[in-house]
């Protein structure tokens, strides 16, 4: 069975049952591996990609479904790692082993797209469907404040 | 992109592709991140560099004076890629933005002669034992360098300086680079010492960690990332209660279904070091692993659970309760009849503590890949020791460790668990790959991960003390009941009694026993292990017995650790910075803690309210940390940080359920952590001896937390919890 999905602007003919969860197709069948794999059940948040701009868990979300939409993953965030979220993760040594921070930052950059200001509790509320181990989560709240000066500088 | 666009592009480091002339010739790409003024890591670390001269097995040096620095550690996210890379670069004298860091090459070290002397990655160990060994390494490649421009220049080596990678002397100077070939076929006659801190110009210095960069964009290579031509998946499952027979398992059910290519069974070997964590179970192979992990999922599976089927958190609360009646094995005494003394006395406590099973679940999940062929063996294992899977891999097979081959990735969290080599997974895709004569990636499900990790073991508590007349204890008696498998007998004894058998509080007379009980769970060693444990209970006791005694507990703890200059550095320094009081509204608290793990004391202050329905709120931790001395503050400030939320997960949310034989929990909606909204703000103190002694950092952060915070809550609410996790408690008030 096959079906045709973009992602990160580049569109993918994928050999697949069209219920296999988009993240198996985007790691073993494309080979974006960026995305990683935590529990299957959408309770970590490390498989956390953009569809259409939107944070969605692609453990649990059918490959099919995203058919015709646009998909990005933490690959195609940016070109040199100059993303706002990405600058502000370097400058306040966010990752620790760094395994949960691919999803830690896309839902971070969803949170920005659509809140360009947020307060500590909503980057609370945003992020907390992503868990990390090695207790990273001070840094990331003070990443994603320094994210929205970086933001705020490039508009100016 | 060709090489004639590749060569026309200025060669520079700070580019993002490197040319380099290959050792036979040819052209090698090496694609790198900018970093900022620091030193780099590629996403594939293990992909080491081939055209630099090697000065020792540490290092070597390229034409344009690139060092590139062999390190033999895995990288958990705690630093050791920077850590090492920077003591040798200290003694080396180059600078910093002219490092690089690769993985060093285990199939070497193993086969020829273990020049790196220790690989193993663990016990908050690699700065604080092994910062000799390694700054040795780099002072010695940096007096070659010197000797090999002395012969050419005809002076002494005494009169050649070594400076951030020029050697100079008189009117001559030269890149280390020139002289890198010379140095490598120097002896000395004398190897240098190496540095002491008050000569540091790197070590101490807040340097950003050399990986981070490759972390924020999905390019780091994770065992679990492995991707090989030909390359099959499997999915495991073996008998939920360990130890247990597989009985029978129906593969003609699911064999025709799309991908899947065989079966393979396990088969626990008890009894032996590398092997007794594989246990029964069965594995289905697939050309994708959703396609391995549906068709396991579907296929019908009788299990023999055996013996322990009836173990629970229940029966082993029983067997503590008859056991703290019953004389253990004392592995501490000072003074005389503590237990006469508190027997007789008219003013004495009790208390009972308990903490539960806990697991990893490290964010990556247990796995790993293996390649064998007739030839060949290549591995990406997720081990805390590099060399260890050519040890099991050679032992499982019976091959010969000269062709076995680690690619050593990051890992995505190991936190003790890891110790060993991930032995179970490795030798699943050892099996399974000596089978098919294919690539296999071997992924645990996180369900699989939970049943099947090597566990943190529980411990049962009971304490008992008496006061005398300035209110202070002269007698203290505890004794503690541990259930684990093969852990507390291998390095158990030692665990189990950390931070209660060596607490520091000078009480006159004092004894501490263990019991430790066989149950079936694998168990292991676990972010700091045992100090966890025992640090969340000798700390909430030491304010019982301090309030009981009419004393704060600051100065309580000040008073008892008279004389101990470590400790006393850090609870002066608490006392300083935290504000820390007994004197609030009900409702608010500040809890004090301080234990001792791996050579550091750490003490923590918190602050928590509780409202009045019950609902906790951590709302600050300030954490004061004694290493001895510190060679990066801005890594070890993450690292103290990171372990308060780590510690802060288990007491206050995990918590593993033993029921009939296995844990009830499953995944992270049933094994509860600690997320965002739960996270107090951090801060984090430096009160460093700088006397001669070093401690470690990547553990010391999480024993106190909990404690403090249980000690505030008992402020906020006039509640003691004595066991974990906390979010079970009832902690309401009117």
């Amino acid at each position: 069975m096959a079906f045709s999905i973009s992602v990160n602007g580049t569109t993918y003919e994928v050999g697949a049952e069209p219920e296999t969860p988009l993240l198996w197709v985007l790691r073993d069948n494309i080979g974006l591996t960026g995305t990683k794999f935590g529990c299957g059940i959408a309770q970590c948040g490390v498989c956390t990609v953009h569809v259409d701009g939107q944070p969605v868990r692609s453990c649990i979300t059918p490959a099919s479904s995203a058919v015709g939409r646009q998909i990005t993953t933490i690959e195609g965030l940016s070109e040199n790692n100059d993303h706002p979220v990405q600058q502000a993760w370097i400058e306040n040594s966010v990752p620790q082993c760094g395994y949960c921070q691919s999803g830690q930052i896309m839902s971070a950059a969803a949170l920005l797209s659509r809140t360009p200001e947020p307060t500590d509790n909503e980057i609370d509320t945003a992020m907390a469907g992503n868990l990390c181990r090695c207790g990273t989560y001070p840094r990331i709240r003070k990443a994603v404040h320094r994210a929205v000066e970086i933001y705020q500088g490039s508009k100016a | 992109m060709d090489t004639q666009t590749n060569t026309k592009m200025k060669l520079s480091r700070r580019t993002f592709i490197r040319t380099m002339a290959g050792a036979g010739g040819g052209l090698v790409l090496g694609f790198y991140l900018p970093g900022a003024n620091a030193a780099v890591v590629a996403p594939k670390p293990w992909t080491t560099p081939t055209d630099g001269t090697e000065i020792n097995a540490w290092l070597t040096i390229d034409l344009d004076g690139t060092v590139t620095i062999r390190v033999p550690h895995t990288e958990q996210g705690q630093g050791a890629l920077t850590s090492v890379s920077m003591m040798i670069a200290e003694e080396l004298d180059v600078a910093w933005d002219n490092v690089q860091a690769v993985f060093a090459d285990m199939n070497r070290h193993v086969n020829y002669g273990q020049e790196y002397v220790v690989t193993t990655t663990h016990g908050s160990q690699l700065v604080r034992q092994q910062h000799p060994h390694i700054m040795q390494a780099g002072a010695s490649a940096r007096e070659r360098l010197k000797v090999a421009a002395a012969q050419a220049w005809g002076v002494s080596a005494s009169q050649v300086a070594a400076k951030q990678g020029v050697l100079s002397s008189g009117r001559n100077s030269a890149n280390y680079a020139e002289f890198a070939t010379a140095a490598a076929e120097i002896s000395l006659s004398q190897e240098p010492t190496i540095k002491t801190p008050d000569q540091w110009w790197l070590l101490g210095q807040p340097t950003p960690r050399v990986e981070v960069p490759v972390k924020v964009n999905g390019s780091a290579h994770y065992c679990i990332d492995t991707q090989l031509d030909g390359m099959v998946y499997a999915a495991v499952k073996c008998c939920p209660v360990p130890w247990g027979q597989l009985k029978s398992y129906d593969f003609d059910t699911i064999k025709d279904r799309t991908g899947v290519i065989c079966a393979v069974e396990f088969k626990a070997l008890e009894g032996k070091t590398f092997t007794s964590d594989m246990q029964n179970g069965v594995a289905i192979v697939a050309d994708s692993w959703y396609r391995a992990k549906t068709a396991l999922d579907l296929m019908p599976i009788e299990w023999d659970v055996g013996p322990n089927g009836n173990a629970s958190n229940a029966s082993q609360a029983a067997e503590a309760q008859r056991l703290f009646e019953v004389t253990g094995d004392v592995s501490n005494e000072v003074g005389t009849d503590a237990i006469g003394k508190i027997d007789r006395s008219e003013n004495s406590l009790l208390a009972e503590y308990h903490r539960p099973y806990e697991t990893h679940a490290r964010m990556e999940p247990i796995n790993a890949t293996v390649s064998v062929t007739d030839d060949r063996i290549d591995v990406w294992s997720p081990t805390q020791d590099q060399a260890a899977p050519i040890r099991i891999i050679a032992d499982h097979l019976g091959r010969d460790p000269k062709e076995i081959f680690v690619n050593t990735a990051f890992l995505g969290g190991a936190f003790g668990g890891n110790g060993g080599g991930a032995t179970a997974v490795t030798k699943q895709a050892a099996e399974i790959s000596n089978q098919l004569r294919r690539p296999v990636k071997v992924i645990w499900s996180r369900e699989e991960d939970v049943a099947h990790d090597k566990q943190r073991p529980p411990v049962y508590t009971r304490l008992q003390a008496s006061l005398g007349e300035s209110g202070l204890p002269e007698a203290f008696f505890s004794r503690a009941v541990w259930f684990s498998h093969e852990g507390v007998v291998n390095h158990g004894p030692a665990t189990a009694d950390l931070s209660i058998g060596n607490m520091p509080y000078q009480v006159p007379n004092r004894r501490h026993e263990r019991h430790n009980v066989a149950a079936h769970i694998p168990t292991a060693t676990h972010r700091a292990p045992g100090a966890n444990q025992n640090g969340f209970i000798i700390e909430q006791f030491a304010d019982e017995m301090a309030l009981e005694g009419g004393w704060d507990p600051l100065e309580w703890r000040l008073e008892m650790t008279k004389g101990l200059e470590p400790w006393q550095r850090v609870l002066l320094k608490i006392k300083e910075v935290s504000g820390f009081t007994t004197d609030l509204p009900k409702g608010q608290g500040m809890g004090i803690a301080v234990v001792e793990d791996h050579g550091s004391i750490c003490g923590t202050c918190a602050t928590v309210s509780v409202n009045q329905r019950g609902q906790l709120t951590l709302e600050k931790l300030v954490q004061v940390i004694n290493s001895g001395y510190m060679i990066n503050p801005l890594n070890g400030a993450e690292q103290i940080e990171g372990a308060a939320c780590w510690e802060l997960s288990h007491a206050l949310y995990g918590g593993l359920d033993l029921d009939n034989g296995h844990f009830t929990n499953t995944n992270f909606h049933t094994y509860n952590l600690m997320r965002m909204p739960q996270v107090p703000e951090i801060e984090v103190h430096f009160a460093l001896s700088q006397d001669g002694w070093w401690g470690g950092m990547g553990e010391p952060g999480g024993p106190p937390s909990p404690p403090a915070v249980a000690n505030a809550i008992y402020f906020a609410t006039g509640k003691r919890v004595r066991s974990t996790p906390v979010s079970k408690h009832d902690l309401s008030w009117s």
